[in-house]
């Protein structure tokens, strides 16, 4: 039918109807499914969702829950210190596999294999580790060393940085080969002309590399910054939110209100703070990243 | 099919063999019809949280009887405490992928369900079998009844108001078993010399609220206990008597600071092997002494409300029908109901779980001390309903959030606990 003048919209047809599917799936379940959670978190829904609206009850509510605002900054706690170390230990195992050194897919095997793990794996091989009475601790004491104290996962002042641990664990390996990956991509002459010019090679990596490896950069926070803000089953495994509240997550809350509590509508409202909260970080930084270009 | 069969043999056979053609025929169609009837039952999924040992042995009796009446038990456990299993039962019901029967606490816990239309009305399954006449107490039957109508089948009465204690612990320590609450604080700091873990506690919030109940319920008068749970009366919750419970709670967190487990039968083996004085645990924790052989009275003790007062906290679990479109399927639930009911099904499961059946007229003589304690306050009626059936999970998992911190956070005071808790009540539905 559009054999005469191919317009716009029919143009290359069949990659479009290709892409249906995931356009409707992204509009229908992705969007459509977050406008009907965010609706639906200003009705008292219980069990099922019911349209009863009750106005901002459920916010004022959850914001006067200690278990949340817990929650809340054991995320921005483990996001942080996440973000950073995850990074910086694994640009700087990267660099170091980068020396040419002998073995280097021996030890990149054995540094992303953590990955290879699920999170309930590690959540629960942590907690044995941590485990002051057989893991760590336990075998440091019977070294002979008495007063070694290392038992993280039940003070609740520290537990988080047990958890931080655990994830580091599991995820630098991913963060690693990642930064590998951009390390190789830099050219060899770059090296050579750093060298003639006779800087140091830590300033090389510094003020030259690193500039030029931003796409794999932003790949890797986009990475950790997403198992960050889903972070669930880790906690789960390792401490089921304990001791008492102090390693309760957001996600976690989400899902005991919406499913343990019976109670849609809080669990609505969590998940929306959730959104907001990713939406504040993404926004600004993608009104950077994108906004300026085209104004160009 | 009979008359064709004559014709046939009319044909080609004589008058006796006949006879005997036309007998060794109808032996032939009962054995059919039989193998036929057989493939008619139905495989019925039954999903449940019981897989601690003592469970898992009282869930077998329940398979057995059914597989008897010649339907299918298939077993549908999941591990995990029912905070975690419930979730996965009201998504499979609501997510159109509903099981043939599953287990809940009567009560509030599945009342949307209910009104939704998503259970079935057993009413008729319950006046065949007079439930209104043989369930003690009658309030057990109240929790599964919606406006006069039956949605659940009373399994059993479990109480929650225990206090388990270790023989050989207090042997070790050189004291006499404790008679009740005051006894037991009273005597911890010998245990705690003969370095025995006073009181095990698993971490879990639900097993904190549990014990805080208990001490609600044990120290302070029923009324108090109805005033706060029922009517949801926010002062009273607030006020003095129940300071004194959180005061109680206070003492049981420095009594358990050194009970590191997680699980409620983990916490029960503490007290089964000696390492731990006593437990505030259901009537479940029952199951777990019988699976490692310890006799009550000798090896272990038990003490209903405490050892303050007789009564029974009863709840319980109950059994609740899907609405189902298979019609095979929906006549192996009403097979499944009406054997729940049944006394000899009750006397096995219960005699395995350790809970009270729900029929007060059956011969529970096997019954061991402890269970025969209980027996004795339901015959006297002296029961309260369980908080379960008279709050939301909504209201529960608020509670559970607040003592899973008060009996992890030494610095929470029992005063900021209590305005908490008062908090909940006066929100509470």
């Amino acid at each position: 039918m559009a054999t005469g003048r191919p317009r716009q919209l029919f143009r290359n047809i069949p990659s479009k109807i290709a892409a249906i599917p995931m356009i409707l799936t992204a509009s229908v379940v992705f969007l459509g499914g977050t406008l009907w959670t965010i609706a639906y978190s200003f009705t008292n829904s219980k069990l099922l969702p019911r349209w009863k609206l009750v106005g901002l009850d459920q916010y004022e509510r959850l914001w006067a829950t200690k278990r949340w605002i817990v929650s809340f900054e054991n995320l921005f706690i483990y996001g942080v210190c996440s973000l950073v170390f995850s990074l910086v230990i694994g640009f700087v195992l990267a660099a170091l596999m980068d020396q040419k050194i002998r073995f280097e897919n021996t030890f990149r095997t054995i540094i992303l294999y953590p990955f290879a793990l699920s999170f309930i794996v590690t959540g629960l091989v942590w907690q044995w580790i941590l485990n002051p009475d057989f893991g760590l601790q336990g075998i440091v004491r019977g070294l002979g060393w008495d007063s070694f104290s290392f038992d993280p996962l039940y003070n609740p002042d520290i537990a988080i940085f047990g958890i931080l641990i655990a994830g580091l664990w599991q995820g630098t390996g991913l963060v690693m080969v990642l930064m590998l990956a951009g390390l190789r991509g830099i050219d060899e002459d770059i090296w050579k002309a750093a060298r003639v010019d006779g800087i140091p090679m830590w300033k090389t990596y510094l003020f030259v590399v690193i500039p030029m490896m931003r796409p794999v950069f932003i790949t890797t926070i986009v990475l950790i910054a997403a198992g960050i803000v889903r972070l669930y089953d880790l906690v789960v495994a390792q401490t089921g939110g304990g001791p008492g509240i102090a390693t309760e997550m957001p996600a976690k809350y989400v899902y005991d209100y919406m499913f343990g509590g019976q109670n849609l509508g809080q669990g609505f409202a969590a998940s929306t703070m959730m959104l907001l909260s990713v939406l504040v970080v993404l926004i600004p930084w993608a009104y950077l990243e994108f906004g300026g270009k085209k104004r160009v | 099919m009979a008359p064709a069969e004559e014709i046939i043999a009319g044909h080609w056979i004589k008058r006796e063999e006949l006879m005997k053609f036309v007998k060794t025929m109808l032996a032939g169609a009962s054995m059919l019809g039989l193998s036929m009837a057989a493939a008619q039952a139905a495989d019925c999924e039954v999903t449940h949280w019981w897989t601690s040992g003592g469970e898992a042995a009282a869930v077998s009796e329940l398979a057995k009887a059914y597989d008897a009446t010649g339907n299918h038990w298939v077993d549908g456990a999941i591990a995990g405490s029912g905070n975690t299993a419930r979730p996965i039962m009201i998504s499979r019901i609501t997510g159109g992928d509903p099981m043939c029967a599953t287990q809940f606490n009567h009560g509030r816990q599945a009342e949307e369900l209910v009104e939704a239309g998503l259970m079935r009305d057993i009413t008729d399954i319950a006046e065949a079998g007079k439930w209104r006449d043989v369930i003690n107490p009658p309030s057990i039957l109240d929790a599964c009844t919606v406006d006069g109508k039956v949605y659940c089948a009373p399994l059993n009465i479990h109480s929650q108001q225990w206090l388990w204690l270790s023989n050989a612990a207090y042997e070790k320590a050189g004291i006499p078993v404790p008679a009740n609450w005051n006894d037991f604080v009273e005597t911890a700091p010998k245990l705690m010399d003969a370095g025995i873990v006073p009181l095990a506690m698993g971490q879990q919030g639900w097993q904190q609220n549990l014990a805080f109940q208990v001490l609600l319920l044990s120290l302070l008068p029923n009324d108090v206990y109805l005033e706060v749970f029922k009517d949801k009366k926010a002062d009273v919750a607030g006020g003095a008597e129940v300071a004194k419970v959180f005061q109680a709670a206070s003492t049981a967190r420095d009594l358990s600071a050194d009970s590191n487990v997680q699980n409620w039968n983990d916490a029960t083996n503490m007290v089964i092997t000696g390492k731990a004085g006593g437990q505030i645990m259901g009537d479940w924790a029952q199951g777990e002494f019988a699976i490692a052989k310890q006799v009550a009275g000798k090896d272990y003790s038990c003490l209903p409300g405490l050892g303050l007062k007789d009564v029974l906290l009863a709840g319980g679990d109950a059994f609740y029908f899907p609405v189902l479109s298979d019609p095979e399927k929906t006549k192996a639930q009403g097979d499944l109901a009406a054997m729940l009911l049944q006394p000899e099904v009750q006397v096995a499961f219960n005699l395995k779980k350790g809970s009270l059946p729900v029929r007060g007229d059956i011969d529970l003589s096997a019954a061991n001390d402890c269970m025969k304690k209980g027996l004795e306050i339901l015959a006297k009626g002296s029961t309260v309903p369980a908080v379960n059936q008279l709050i939301t999970s909504d209201t529960r998992t608020q509670m559970e959030d607040l003592f899973v911190e008060f009996f992890a956070n030494k610095d929470m005071t029992p005063d900021a606990a209590q305005k908490r808790f008062a908090d909940i009540i006066s929100q509470a539905e």
